[in-house]
Parts: C-alpha cells; sequence; structure tokens
C-alpha cells in the first residue's frame, strides 16, 4: 500500500475543504451569472454597462492576480477603514480577512463572469412566444422566470454550465497560494516533507478526477431533466 | 342583474411601430356571447389590435375596459405604460389566448399546460384543476395525450390543447392570433370544429382568422381592417355577402 507518512487525515480534511471551497464559489457564481445575465438583457442602460464592466474585468484579469488582489488588497482596504474608524471615532476593532471567504468570494467573482454569458445565452435561447403565453395567462414577471424561462434556460445553460464548474473545480487550487490549506497545499507540504511528490500528487490527482467524475454523472441526470419535452420522441 | 359590465372595450386604440401608425384608433365591443373576427391583409394591423387588448403590445393611446373595469396607464420615457402591473396581470387571466403558433410548454406535458395558470395565477387546488383539465382535454379530443408532451403531438393537437388551456382559466373573453395559419390543412377542420362548439355554447370570442366560412358562419360581426383602420364592420352576411367597399370586394374575390 501507498505510504502516506501520517498526512492521510489532513489530505482528506484537505480534500473535504476544497470540494466546501468548489461548491459555496459554485453557488455565489450561480446567483452572480443569474445577476449578470439580468443586468446585460436590462433596458436601463447604466445597468447593461455595469454587467459589461464586470465581465470586461474579471475575464482580462488572471485568475491568480484577482485571487491576491482581493485577497491582500481587501486586507489593505479593511485595515484603511478600521483605522479611519478608530481616528474619527475612537472604536478599535480588527478585522482579519478569512483566507477562506476570500477564496469563495474571489472564485465565486471570477466564474460569476463566466455564468453570466452562459446564463446570458441561455436566457435569449428561450422562444420568446413560451414567455408570451406565461404573460397571456396573467402571471407576474416573477411567476414567468419561475415556472417558464429558469426551467427552460437551464437546459441551454447545463452544457456551459458544467463546463465552468469542472475549470471553477480546479481553479480552487489556486487558494493555496493565500494560504488556504486545500488538498493541494496539504499534498505539497508533503512532498517537501517527505521528498515523495509523485505519491501525494498522484493521489490529489486521482480526488480531482473522482469529484469531476462524480460531477459529470450529475450533470448528466440534470441535463436528461432539463430536456424532458424537447428532443427525440420517447 | 340587469347591468352586467361588457366583458371587453376598447376605444380608439392607436399604435406606432417607430414612424408608422399601425393602428389608427380602432374600437370595439365585445358582449357576452359574441364571436367577432377580425379579418384583413397582412399588415392590415388585426394582429397588432389583438395584441393590444391583453396589452401582449402596448398601445400609444386609447382606452380598454375589462369587464367595467378600466385599465390605468401612466406615461413614462419609453412611452405609455399600465400604472399598475398588478391590475394588467388580473386582467389577462380574464381574457385567455389562443397563439398562431400554440406556445404551449414545452417543458411541460399536455396536463401539466392546462392546470398551470388556474394553480399558480387563480391559486385553484392541484386536484380541482386536473379534474377540470381531464374534462377539457376530453372535450377537445385529447383525453389519451395528457401525459404527452407537446413535441410530440401533431399541430393540430397542439391547437387543440392550446384551446383547452385557455378554457381552463375559465376566461370572460377568449382572444385567437390566426389559431389555424400554422396548420396542414388536413388539420384545420379539427380546430375550427372545437371553435364552433365554443361558439354554440355562447363563449365570447374575438378571432383573428383567414378562414373565410368560419367567419361567416359563426360569426355576430365581421371587422374588416386595411392599413389599421376599420375599412368595413357589420354582421358577417352584410360584410362578407354583400361587400360595399372596393377592397373589401377584392380581398374576398377568390384567388387563382
Amino acid at each position: 500500500m501507498i505510504d502516506l507518512h501520517g498526512y492521510g487525515p489532513r489530505l482528506f480534511e484537505g480534500a473535504l475543504i476544497t470540494i466546501e471551497l468548489a461548491v459555496l464559489s459554485l453557488i455565489l457564481a450561480i446567483l452572480l451569472g443569474l445577476a449578470t445575465a439580468s443586468a446585460k438583457m436590462s433596458r436601463h442602460w447604466w445597468l447593461h454597462r455595469l454587467g459589461t464592466l464586470y465581465t470586461t474585468i474579471i475575464r482580462g484579469v488572471p485568475d491568480l492576480v484577482l485571487m491576491m488582489l482581493l485577497f491582500f488588497g481587501g486586507q489593505i482596504g479593511i485595515n484603511m477603514f478600521t483605522d479611519w474608524l478608530y481616528y474619527q471615532f475612537d472604536v478599535d476593532i480588527f478585522i482579519n480577512v478569512n483566507e477562506f471567504v476570500a477564496g469563495v468570494v474571489t472564485i465565486g467573482l471570477i466564474f460569476g463572469a463566466y455564468m453570466g454569458e452562459t446564463f446570458r445565452g441561455a436566457f435569449l435561447a428561450v422562444d420568446s412566444g413560451q414567455i408570451e403565453a406565461g404573460r397571456a395567462y396573467g402571471m407576474s414577471h416573477w411567476l414567468v422566470f419561475r415556472r417558464i424561462r429558469f426551467p427552460q434556460m437551464m437546459r441551454h445553460a447545463l452544457p456551459g454550465l458544467s463546463n465552468n464548474w469542472m475549470v471553477l473545480l480546479k481553479t480552487t487550487a489556486l487558494v493555496s497560494v493565500i494560504g488556504l490549506s486545500d488538498m493541494v497545499r496539504v499534498a505539497s507540504e508533503a512532498s517537501k516533507a517527505t521528498r515523495e511528490p509523485f505519491t501525494f500528487m498522484i493521489i490529489v490527482a486521482a480526488i480531482y478526477l473522482l469529484i469531476a467524475s462524480v460531477s459529470e454523472w450529475g450533470f448528466a441526470r440534470l441535463q436528461k431533466r432539463y430536456d424532458i419535452g424537447y428532443g427525440e420522441a420517447n | 342583474m340587469a347591468d352586467t359590465p361588457i366583458p371587453l372595450e376598447v376605444r380608439n386604440i392607436k399604435k406606432r411601430f417607430g414612424d408608422t401608425e399601425v393602428l389608427k384608433g380602432l374600437s370595439l365591443q365585445a358582449h357576452k356571447g359574441d364571436v367577432i373576427t377580425l379579418i384583413g391583409a397582412s399588415g392590415s394591423g388585426k394582429s397588432t389590435f389583438l395584441r393590444c387588448m391583453n396589452l401582449l403590445e402596448q398601445p400609444d393611446e386609447g382606452e380598454l375596459i375589462v369587464h367595467g373595469e378600466p385599465i390605468r396607464f401612466k406615461e413614462t420615457k419609453h412611452g405609455r405604460e399600465p400604472a399598475d402591473w398588478k391590475q394588467v396581470v388580473g386582467m389577462r387571466a380574464k381574457l385567455s389566448m389562443v397563439f398562431q403558433s400554440f406556445n404551449l410548454w414545452a417543458h411541460m406535458t399536455l396536463l401539466e399546460n392546462v392546470i398551470e395558470a388556474p394553480v399558480h395565477v387563480l391559486g385553484k387546488s392541484k386536484q380541482e384543476a386536473t379534474d377540470h383539465a381531464r374534462e377539457l382535454l376530453a372535450r377537445v379530443g385529447l383525453a389519451e395525450r395528457a401525459d404527452y408532451y407537446p413535441a410530440q403531438l401533431s399541430g393540430g393537437q397542439q391547437q387543440r390543447g392550446a384551446i383547452a388551456r385557455a378554457l381552463a382559466m375559465d376566461p370572460e373573453v377568449m382572444l385567437f392570433d390566426e389559431p389555424t395559419s400554422a396548420l396542414d390543412p388536413e388539420l384545420v377542420g379539427d380546430v375550427l370544429k372545437v371553435m364552433r362548439d365554443l361558439a354554440e355554447e355562447g363563449r365570447t370570442m374575438i378571432v383573428v382568422t383567414h378562414e373565410m366560412a368560419f367567419a361567416r358562419d359563426v360569426s355576430t360581426q365581421v371587422i374588416y381592417l386595411h392599413q389599421g383602420q376599420v375599412e368595413e364592420a357589420g354582421p358577417p352576411d352584410q360584410v362578407l355577402g354583400n361587400p360595399r367597399s372596393e377592397r373589401l370586394k377584392q380581398f374576398l374575390a377568390p384567388k387563382h
């Protein structure tokens, strides 16, 4: 058997952090993506501009740079704010940017921009007659969204969504640079200490692959569910 | 009650698309049991007029009174809009529309399509809505197809399903937007038969159509539109049987 030199439990914890980080970032990214898609399809020009600005900045700057900007820059910003509070109001507090939260926010922000484009394309692919029928039957804007636009949009969005998820999952490896003990960081520490990098990296690779395979299966099931009523007659 | 409100009344509707005025002041009163057919060449504004009645298109001017209740409008920088969308939503629930391209919701079975608005808009219980839906589907000859998805049905079946969906709202007025125009000729008959039955049982209907036989046999009033204006209107035997306007005569003349 492979000898993990006692790093097994830490590696397992690291894997859990990776999964938690990925899932929470995904949720944030989906919410931001829906908001961005709505902003970009809005008839208010300033919302449209805001959405475009967001996707342009995020998609134009490398993920790693963004992560360090947000983590270190975020800390500097918060320090400036607490200093100001201290001098102005004599309030003395110190807020430390938590690595996990910073990781979720950064990855969520990055992938929100990509999701925004995925969702926008998917919303535009919904036949306008379907939405019109909802409105003609007295459905409110929200009801049309929930019952018709969203489920029909998901069918078009899922391939892009699953693709984004796979990339997001692997992007979580970047959080090791801001000091979060995800499984990549644990493995890299263990490799250095034991001088057996191959042992640990092959395990990390296998875990990523396992998560990816399970998600692929999950997405296939979701796609089947949202494809109902379309495609080949059954 | 001696004085029941008129189901639908529209007054002096005007609509522009850019610089083109497509509706130049159209009015109509649909009393209970009326079957009003709107005819005219394509581009005459008949579909736009119908879509203004449930505000799928926003008229630039004019009044809309549904069951005695005038719809309130306000001016915005995007043009005139309803002042109260809740009122519009309530109004639309009283007028159900049948579309040229059916527009059954593709991700729902036929039965789910029919109960969707009664459950989520009218607040009926699922059981009650389902029982009613099965009756309606049986009426339009689709009892066996309740669990099929729209993509698994023929155009004629889809349109009859769409009529069942409209009936499930128990509407004051039914609006039909060229309901047979997208159908293969051999499927038109079934849909028209369902519509004739509805007319006979006293449903109030406004129908945009090219089916002159239907207009002649079923309607209580025929309105011929030309370039956004009423060119001729009246009972079918007068308008279709003895047209006065030259344009209408040409429009009705058999095409070779």
